[in-house]
């Protein structure tokens, strides 16, 4: 989970790192009370997730409280790259900046290691930084277990080659910043810039962080960090209902068990729509090994909701769990969302396979449901869930 | 032959008394696995009746090892404790730890992986995040379905549990030497290169299936590997070609990050390895036939 900059901000105070005061808003008139608490003057910030906001206009001086609430009326509402303004944060005005700078660590997956990044080039988009003079960018392998003490900030910053008179404070910075990464399950905190001010103090004045959502069993806070309105509202009902569900702009609703043949289900549907009108899958919905009628009732539910699904393809292997269990759980899912008054008119194509699958096909050639067609091999009932949504 | 478990391997199960632990001790149990005891600090001095099988509870690993020679350890602990387990598994030297748990936080599995490191890699760990391995015939060390084929010849290495079950099915009349789920997390012990260099090693196997997906460079490096390394041919598959960038498929490691992890690249670099790779998983299991058919 990707955070907003106020967030990022405050998880770095909240762990030491060096930060200006600020406060998030979602009304004009906000401005005015929060740039009144720092002193009358303020910097109103658009919180979106994505770079470029000084460019696009999104990050304005205000000099006073009618100013900063006359910029939060223009920053509210802004569209930045696709991304529409609901927030800004009042931030404290910056001293006199002298030199930027870059540090952050990052999940190294090819080496399995923790990373170390720092830069005295900050300020800028940072894989800029790595194509064009890579010498520039000091990269640091972090042992997960020993972590980042101050011995080790400290040689992070001297192969950087930070200047000498900033560089303790940014090795201070560098232990704080590892304790936030370790302590909130982050991924990747980011700061950029970190900022030498004319106090001769280093600063973060901007940051990125993202939060591993598996480690939710031990982040209560963290699910309150989550951008709700921001959110898909079918992948938001869906996420309420413990599904695994991304929504995609195609027309073939898609329900199976796993994730890889899930992600395989979608590419065997988009290669059978070359051949029916372009037609392309419309979700991923992982239903997990279980595949029970509740669970298969509530995927069901999500996908016949989506007003761009045309046809639904279920694709269940069965491993551990039997396919006449799955079987079972369509037809009873059919007859609870029946029951529930909830109008199904759109026709689903079911591939079972594995075990039992022969008892499991006999079920649903039995219920004879007149939305339910059973075609048995994967790309075949891709080919035909592609026809259906093509033909609607 | 097979790789990393066969009939002489001696399973213990840590988190066997919970409700997942015990379904599938069951099960690995009907699919002739030796299971020589569970692992359970609570219930240690204790035994549990797995459908006529009277299998001892230890308290520790090491104890479990000391009594019993256990060689591998199955992990169906929560994902709060998985930490502890794995490192447990490492201190007391398991040569091989399989950790079936989905939703490890990736600090904790890089944490143990470094402690792993640390100590010389005496212990192979496979997954977390993984339906763990098979040799079929001979043990079971994990929830892969037992009869879904029989032995054979084909090795098989895949980041996707389904679609391990699905290749399975597809060549269930050939048969498999072993097939091994090394799991859809960021951070896991054993790659898809360990997997392929032990399959290069193995007499039993004469081709290998290896199953990608999107996010990371896993694929790209396995292909650097195969270039070099592997003279059996490899058929090669990878899902996710349509997952739109930004997005987590499911498992934690499945994302395509800017334009970085994506499935045409990894198709890309399979091929230029003389990996041949299939559009779908059908077309992929008639591709290994025709080379085995010669």
């Amino acid at each position: 989970m990707d955070l907003f900059e106020y967030q990022a901000r405050d998880l770095f105070a909240k762990h030491g790192v060096p930060v200006l005061a600020g406060e998030v808003i979602d009304t004009p008139e906000g401005a005015r009370a929060a740039t009144e608490r720092l002193g009358g003057k303020s910097v109103v910030k658009a919180q979106v997730k994505v770079g470029g906001r000084g460019k696009a206009g999104g990050v304005k001086l205000a000099g006073t409280p009618d100013e900063a609430v006359a910029r939060a009326t223009d920053i509210l509402g802004m569209d930045i790259k696709g991304h529409t303004v609901h927030k800004v944060m009042i931030a404290e005005t910056a001293p006199e900046i002298l030199e930027e700078y870059y540090v952050s660590y990052l999940l190294d997956r090819t080496n399995r290691t923790f990373l170390a990044m720092a830069s005295v080039q900050g300020g800028m988009d940072i894989e800029e930084v790595a194509e064009k003079t890579p010498e520039a960018l000091a990269k640091v392998p972090v042992d997960a277990v020993e972590g980042v003490s101050i011995e080790k900030a400290r040689e992070i910053v001297a192969l950087a080659k930070f200047p000498e008179e900033v560089a303790e404070k940014v090795a201070e910075v560098l232990v704080t910043l590892w304790d936030t990464f370790v302590a909130e399950d982050a991924l990747l905190v980011e700061v950029n810039p970190l900022a030498k001010v004319a106090s001769g103090d280093v600063l973060a004045l901007d940051g990125k962080v993202s939060l591993d959502e598996n480690a939710e069993f031990r982040q209560a806070d963290h699910a309150a960090l989550e951008d709700k309105a921001a959110a898909n509202p079918l992948e938001a009902a869906a996420k309420e209902k413990n599904l695994n569900y991304v929504k995609l702009d195609g027309e073939v609703g898609i329900i199976g068990n796993g994730a890889g043949l899930v992600m395989s289900t979608l590419d065997v549907v988009a290669y059978a729509g070359e051949n029916h009108g372009g037609v392309k899958p419309a979700n991923f919905l992982d239903i997990g090994g279980g595949a029970s009628a509740a669970v298969m009732a509530n995927g069901l539910e999500i996908i016949l909701g989506d007003p761009d699904v045309r046809s639904v393809f279920v694709n269940v292997f069965g491993g551990i769990t039997a396919c006449d269990e799955v079987a079972n759980g369509i037809v009873q899912a059919l007859q609870l969302l029946a029951d529930k008054g909830e109008e199904v008119s759109k026709p689903l194509v079911v591939r079972l396979d594995g075990n039992n699958a022969e008892l499991g096909r006999k079920i649903l050639s039995d219920a004879n449901h007149p939305l339910v067609q059973r075609v048995d091999t994967m790309d075949g009932a891709a080919d035909k869930a592609a026809e259906l949504a093509a033909a609607k | 032959m097979a790789i990393f478990l066969n009939k002489d391997s001696k399973v213990i199960v840590q988190g066997m008394t919970g409700a997942t632990g015990m379904k599938h001790t069951k099960l690995m149990l009907a699919d002739g696995t030796n299971i020589v005891g569970g692992v359970n600090p609570r219930k240690a001095g204790t035994s549990v009746d797995v459908d006529g099988t009277e299998i001892p509870v230890f308290g520790t690993v090491a104890e479990a090892i000391e009594k019993t020679g256990a060689n591998v350890s199955v992990l169906f602990v929560p994902p709060a404790f998985s930490k502890a387990a794995v490192v447990e598994a490492i201190d007391a030297e398991i040569p091989l730890a399989v950790v079936i748990t989905e939703g490890i936080a990736v600090h904790d599995s890089a944490a143990f992986w470094a402690y792993a490191k640390s100590k010389g890699n005496k212990t192979r760990i496979i997954g977390p995040n993984c339906p763990g391995l098979i040799t079929p015939g001979q043990s079971n060390a994990g929830i892969i379905p037992g009869d879904i084929t029989k032995p054979g010849r084909i090795g098989l290495v895949s980041k996707s549990g389904t679609l391990t079950y699905q290749m399975m099915y597809e060549l269930r009349d050939i048969g498999f030497s072993s097939a091994v789920g090394i799991g859809g997390d960021p951070v896991i012990g054993t790659t898809h290169i360990d997997a392929l260099a032990a399959f290069e090693a193995d007499p039993d196997t004469d081709l290998i299936v290896m199953i990608g997906e999107i996010g990371g460079d896993a694929e790209e490096r396995a292909a650097d590997f195969i270039k070099e390394n592997v003279t059996k041919p490899v058929v090669g598959y990878v899902a996710g070609f349509t997952a739109p960038e930004g997005k987590t498929m499911g498992h934690a490691g499945a994302i395509v990050s800017g334009s970085s992890g994506t499935a045409a690249a990894k198709k890309e670099a399979l091929e230029a390895a003389g990996v041949k790779v299939g559009k779908t998983p059908t077309e992929t299991a008639k591709l290994a036939r025709a080379i085995l058919a010669g």
